[in-house]
């Protein structure tokens, strides 16, 4: 039963990206079609379908570039350029690599901080969740400029006020993971360390961390992810030179189309690696301490 | 241990052995959605030292409600409760308790090994005595080849073995055990019936056994306290007048089945009342 189940699900994941990548295709003809067809007209030249079908997937500014002119676009900046150079896509995005990881470790020690708060005080949840809730239903577009603009005040610049940002949309998740998880502990095992007149640390340390892992790494994998959005949305009003968001905005700039959608390839790899990695490590943690999974 | 006075121990048992725990008119009277329900109901019990101890009755009857009255984990509404002379909350703070759940409550991120280590860890006892006693009891419950594993890597009797060697390794003046035996089968429960009295013995610890199994009561007590359900209270004590070393041999025996018979005659009384 094994084998057949993993060949469906190849299947499955194959069929899928076929399918998005004839949609985009088609879009891609259809939007850059209408383009060419208007240069047609106001030249007052007439065109035929061939040509427009040959030329909508080589546009120089196209409106959708097709999948393969961001591929192309994605080999050449990542590996047919320098590194260290301004037009290496590799460059930016090892900018926005610290940026999120600084700002998601930052983030996941402040979710759970608060989350052990929460856990520990009835009056500091009431008062508290509020806010925390709040904190995540402004748009972090609009908070962003106000975050660079203070920590700027007080002279801290450089990768701190993206990292912060980025800490912003990552603790939420945390918070949230850790309460539950804090609280999913095992009632009988909170009575037993009862019966032993354990104190609340020891409760905390020896029970309600370890009922906590499971969901502390559901979490960890959401706030990695907005970590990511974090650091690339910091980028965009911090005028940053570097980075995967600086890359976005200098490609809306200048109407680099191509270069939007092979930063915007880049983003989604780096988040998916992301991810990847918390999950291995999550498989690592779990069976190192006796979780059957 | 104290082998020189063990011929003259029953007759210095049974007037010196000083009172484990006192229950004077207790009540618990639950709030619930439905109204109040009323889970013990004037409860007077005494127990002494060395006592072994079972609580039997039909499901409801408050006898696992009684056990966590005893451990603190539920508080009287009425009446009073002494543990070793001291409230349940100081005898806690004691340390005096070895509780053993129907369910075996190990931890899953923590070796059998490391699982006893949990009650010593929290007394703040030293390294070198934690691996003494885990060795110790480890190899009493039989389970010697398995303290590196994890918990699922256990069977359910053994697992449940691992959480009686828990509770013995801080060797607690009183053991409190809720059906620690239900979920096993006949041969595995026969066993750790006879291991249990072993234990017992060599430890002269009092024992607070919660069963709803009636050869079980009858082959492990000294005393077997009947109760019956709405309100839960206790109908009649019986003192065993089997002797304190038993075999399962005794179970073939006619003063066995006279025990389980008046067991089994005062739990029907009560249900000719309900």
């Amino acid at each position: 039963m094994q084998t057949p189940l993993h060949h469906r699900s190849w299947f499955a994941v194959l069929s899928t990206v076929i399918a998005v990548i004839a949609i985009w295709y088609l879009a891609a003809l259809w939007l850059n079609g209408q383009q060419l067809i208007k240069t047609y007209e106001r030249k007052n030249q007439s065109w035929q379908l061939t040509d427009i079908v040959q030329q909508a997937y080589a546009v120089k500014r196209p409106m959708l570039p097709p999948p393969h002119q961001v591929v192309q676009e994605w080999v050449k900046t990542v590996f047919q350029t320098k590194p260290s150079s301004k037009r290496s896509l590799v460059f930016h995005t090892i900018v926005t690599l610290q940026s999120t990881l600084l700002g998601f470790a930052l983030g996941t020690v402040l979710g759970i901080l608060i989350a052990v708060g929460i856990v520990h005080n009835r009056t500091l949840e009431s008062s508290f969740m509020p806010w925390v809730i709040a904190s995540q239903t402004i748009p972090i577009l609009a908070i962003a400029p106000i975050i660079v603009v203070v920590l700027g005040a007080m002279s801290i610049t450089g990768i701190f006020p993206k990292a912060v940002i980025a800490m912003y949309l990552s603790f939420f998740p945390v918070t949230i993971g850790m309460v539950k998880g804090l609280r999913s502990a095992d009632r009988l095992h909170m009575e037993l360390m009862q019966t032993y007149f354990a104190s609340s640390s020891q409760l905390f340390w020896k029970v309600r961390w370890y009922s906590a892992q499971p969901y502390l790494f559901a979490s960890l994998k959401i706030a990695i992810a907005s970590a990511l959005v974090g650091a690339i949305v910091a980028e965009l009003p911090t005028g940053s030179q570097g980075g995967l968001g600086a890359r976005l905005l200098s490609g809306s700039y200048y109407g680099q189309t191509v270069q939007i959608w092979s930063a915007l390839l880049m983003a989604s790899l780096l988040g998916a690696s992301l991810v990847f990695c918390v999950s291995v490590l999550e498989k690592l943690m779990l069976r190192k301490r006796g979780y059957q999974a | 241990m104290q082998l020189a006075v063990k011929e003259t121990e029953p007759a210095v048992e049974a007037v010196s052995h000083r009172k484990m725990i006192e229950i004077d008119d207790l009540s618990l009277v639950f709030q619930t959605n439905d109204g109040p329900v009323h889970a013990l109901s004037d409860i007077n019990l005494t127990i002494r030292q060395g006592d072994f101890v079972s609580f039997i009755g039909p499901s409801g009857c408050g006898k696992t409600t009684l056990l966590r009255v005893i451990a603190d984990l539920e508080r009287q509404t009425a009446g009073s409760i002494k543990v070793d002379g001291t409230s349940p909350e100081d005898a806690r703070k004691n340390r005096l308790y070895g509780y053993v759940f129907q369910a075996p409550a190990l931890l899953p991120w923590r070796t059998i090994a490391k699982n006893c280590a949990v009650p010593m860890e929290i007394s703040g006892q030293s390294a070198a005595h934690q691996t003494s006693q885990i060795d110790k009891y480890l190899t009493m419950v039989g389970l010697q080849d398995f303290h590196q594993k994890y918990p699922w890597q256990l069977s359910g009797g053994m697992q449940q073995r691992a959480s009686i060697a828990r509770a013995l390794c801080i060797e607690p003046e009183l053991m409190l055990m809720d059906e620690p035996f239900g979920a096993l089968d006949e041969i595995t429960r026969d066993h750790m019936n006879m291991e249990l009295l072993k234990i017992w013995e060599q430890t002269k610890k009092t024992v607070v056994f919660v069963t709803h199994s009636i050869a079980e009561a009858v082959l492990l007590s000294t005393h077997i306290v009947v109760m019956s359900p709405r309100p839960g209270r206790i109908t009649k004590v019986i003192e065993s007048p089997l002797p304190k070393l038993k075999t399962l041999a005794l179970r073939d025996t006619e003063a066995f089945h006279q025990l389980a018979a008046e067991i089994r005659a005062a739990l029907a009384d009560e249900h000719a009342i309900d």
